[in-house]
């Protein structure tokens, strides 16, 4: 009887109580916030049938603009976890003069208007702009170019790489490459085998944040991107692009593939973030 | 190998952590390093390791001198207190690591690697632990694999930092015995930082007391506790019975009392009569030196204690003297205390 009952219910006891009271409120809430909304987005792009879904999806523009936002999204985040690691560390192992200031201005990126933003690095990118004036001599292009929603998107996604990874390193005890070294390890050994491995999972998740971010940026891409079809439009463009010509459904059956494509590469990212970790703090 | 250390000094900002401290550990000896926190033990011994550097001093590996050289170029084995293992390591991998970071002309083939590191876990009994990681395994087990990993490396000294600090007392006992039987199987020079007197005094060949930065005395465990040279080092070791004097002309009186004890040689001044309490007899308190009156009497498996408070300079002090088992010893009355071992030290020493 009482294995029964058991069995139907997923509830352990516990002397933390409010589990039906915060299991309830955490199902109302991401209904209301997340769920409702993406399914009423689905539902939408039923209207169409499946062929012409199809064919919106598979059209060349489209594909293009999915390529360019998932691409370059995640090219972006691997800058991101290259560089953003660099600033990291600096700020967590090194005290030097203005830190704080350093410190502060990593989080520009969250606080700043993205449209503000893509302006500033259009005028400094742009031909006649200051950085822009430089390179064109050299024959590089950053303005109106998929280069410019790479630097876009750098710029927006550094802060989730510095703010997830950085209270990881700061926690990890100088005891762990005092031991490396004194076994014989190099400095270059010592971060390759103590410290990346200790803040990988941190890592892959701020890697996967500013990947999302990437995905789903639209202020300040639309500015730098020259937002030519087949060449630098990205899907949230021609998602609005869509919008304007009134083309809803059309629309939404984008937005449903960036979805599901974003969703898989969250997941499997998070999985892959939770093996890391599993491994490192087993116990 | 033998380590020496001469004159070296150390400051943390305000805090000499170190003050001119000299040491000569000779090869193949066990050392322990007692003191209470903040006595400068554990600076010392990162010192020697490498991980510290001294503001003056030297330290000299058989004589060549070891700063010149970092921690990785020392070749010292360093087990640290909460051993440090590798996380994202297994315990082979664990073991392994100071033989695959060598690379060039010193790199380690992996069928060595794999032999060195079996040999190993099996000399520290863990080798049915080899694929689990840090996170699976008790303290004791860690320990293991810390000193493992400290030795893959045959190093020149070993140095232990607090080896058995966080591990519970029945594990501790056990593992001290074998860390000895593992010292006499594999006679590294080996020194190990301890706040534990217990610990020092059974594993050690010798023993270093420090507090406040210089060494207090040095010697063998039976000659620290039976001849301490200091009053810093009767405290710190063992039990000790304070009872407060005076010497006055060479005499030592209580209060006004003038005691049938030796003063000596100690300077006129205010000064301390340290005793073990074994050595302490109870007697009758009109032909005792010191007497008192006993608030309490506690007894624990074999030992019988009694607080008694005796009048001292500033206000009455309470002193834990031994009872013996047949004596019986009513709360609130008066008794003579009858110091036959002692040592006389200045109060402010």
């Amino acid at each position: 009887m009482s294995a029964g009952r058991q069995s139907l219910s997923f509830r352990q006891r516990s002397v933390i109580p409010g589990f039906g009271l915060t299991f309830g409120l955490t199902v109302t809430w991401l209904s209301l916030i997340v769920l409702i909304p993406l399914a009423a987005l689905v539902l939408k792009t039923t209207e169409l049938s499946f062929d012409r879904f199809i064919a919106i999806v598979t059209a060349p523009r489209t594909l293009h603009a999915l390529g360019i936002s998932f691409g370059i999204s995640f090219a972006a985040a691997l800058v991101n976890a290259v560089f953003g690691t660099i600033v990291m560390w600096a700020l967590v192992r090194y005290d030097f003069p203005g830190r704080r200031i350093v410190d502060a201005i990593v989080d520009v990126p969250f606080a700043l208007p993205t449209a503000v933003a893509g302006i500033s690095l259009t005028a400094l990118y742009a031909p006649n702009g200051w950085v822009g004036s430089l390179l064109e001599p050299l024959g590089i292009k950053v303005a109106y170019t998929p280069l410019g929603i790479l630097i876009a998107l750098v710029f927006v996604g550094l802060p989730f790489v510095v703010r997830t990874v950085q209270p990881v390193l700061a926690d990890l005890d100088k005891q762990y490459e005092e031991a490396a070294a004194s076994l014989g390890a190099s400095r270059g050994q010592t971060v390759w085998r103590v410290v990346l491995p200790t803040i990988w999972p941190a890592l892959l998740t701020g890697f996967a944040l500013a990947f999302a971010r990437g995905v789903g940026e639209y202020g300040s891409v639309i500015f730098i991107a020259g937002n030519m079809p087949n060449v630098s439009e990205i899907a949230p463009l021609l998602i609005v692009v869509r919008l304007e010509e009134f083309r809803y459904a059309d629309a939404t059956a984008i937005a449903v593939v960036m979805l599901l494509t974003s969703f898989i590469l969250l997941f499997i990212i998070n999985r892959l973030q939770q093996w890391t970790e599993r491994r490192t703090t087993e116990s | 190998m033998t380590i020496d250390v001469v004159g070296v000094s150390k400051r943390f900002k305000s805090f000499t952590a170190l003050d001119n401290v000299s040491l000569h550990v000779r090869s193949g000896e066990l050392v322990a390093l007692l003191g209470p926190s903040g006595s400068g033990k554990t600076t010392l011994l990162r010192i020697i390791a490498g991980l510290d550097w001294p503001d003056a001093g030297e330290v000299r590996f058989d004589g060549e001198d070891a700063l010149e050289r970092t921690v990785r170029d020392r070749n010292v084995g360093f087990v640290f207190q909460h051993y440090a293992l590798f996380r994202h390591l297994n315990v082979f991998e664990n073991v392994a690591f100071g033989l695959r970071v060598r690379t060039g002309k010193d790199k380690v083939p992996d069928a060595t690697i794999r032999a060195k590191v079996e040999e190993l876990l099996h000399l520290v009994q863990i080798d049915w632990l080899a694929d689990r990681y840090p996170g699976q395994l008790s303290g004791g087990q860690r320990q293991r694999v810390a000193l493992a990993r400290a030795l893959a490396i045959s190093p020149r000294v070993l140095l232990l930092d607090e080896p058995f600090g966080a591990l519970d007392a029945k594990v501790r006992k056990e593992l001290r015995r074998w860390l000895r039987q593992l010292h006499e199987e594999l006679p590294v020079t080996s020194l190990l930082v301890t706040h534990d007197q217990e610990e020092a005094l059974e594993l050690a060949d010798r023993v270093v007391v420090m507090g406040h930065g210089r060494i207090e005395q040095v010697g063998t465990p039976s000659e620290v506790y039976d001849n301490p040279a200091t009053a810093f080092v009767h405290d710190f070791i063992g039990e000790t019975l304070a009872l407060p004097t005076d010497v006055r002309d060479g005499r030592l009186y209580a209060g006004d009392k003038p005691l049938a004890l030796d003063s000596q040689g100690v300077a006129d001044g205010p000064a301390r009569l340290l005793a073990r309490p074994h050595d302490v007899d109870l007697a009758d308190p009109d032909a005792a030196p010191f007497a008192g009156r006993v608030l309490a009497v506690r007894t624990f498996g074999p030992t019988r204690r009694a607080d008694i408070e005796i009048p001292g300079r500033n206000g009455p002090v309470v002193v834990e003297a031994a009872v013996p088992h047949q004596q019986d010893l009513p709360t609130g009355g008066l008794i003579g205390l009858v110091p036959r071992r002692y040592r006389v030290f200045n109060a402010n020493a």
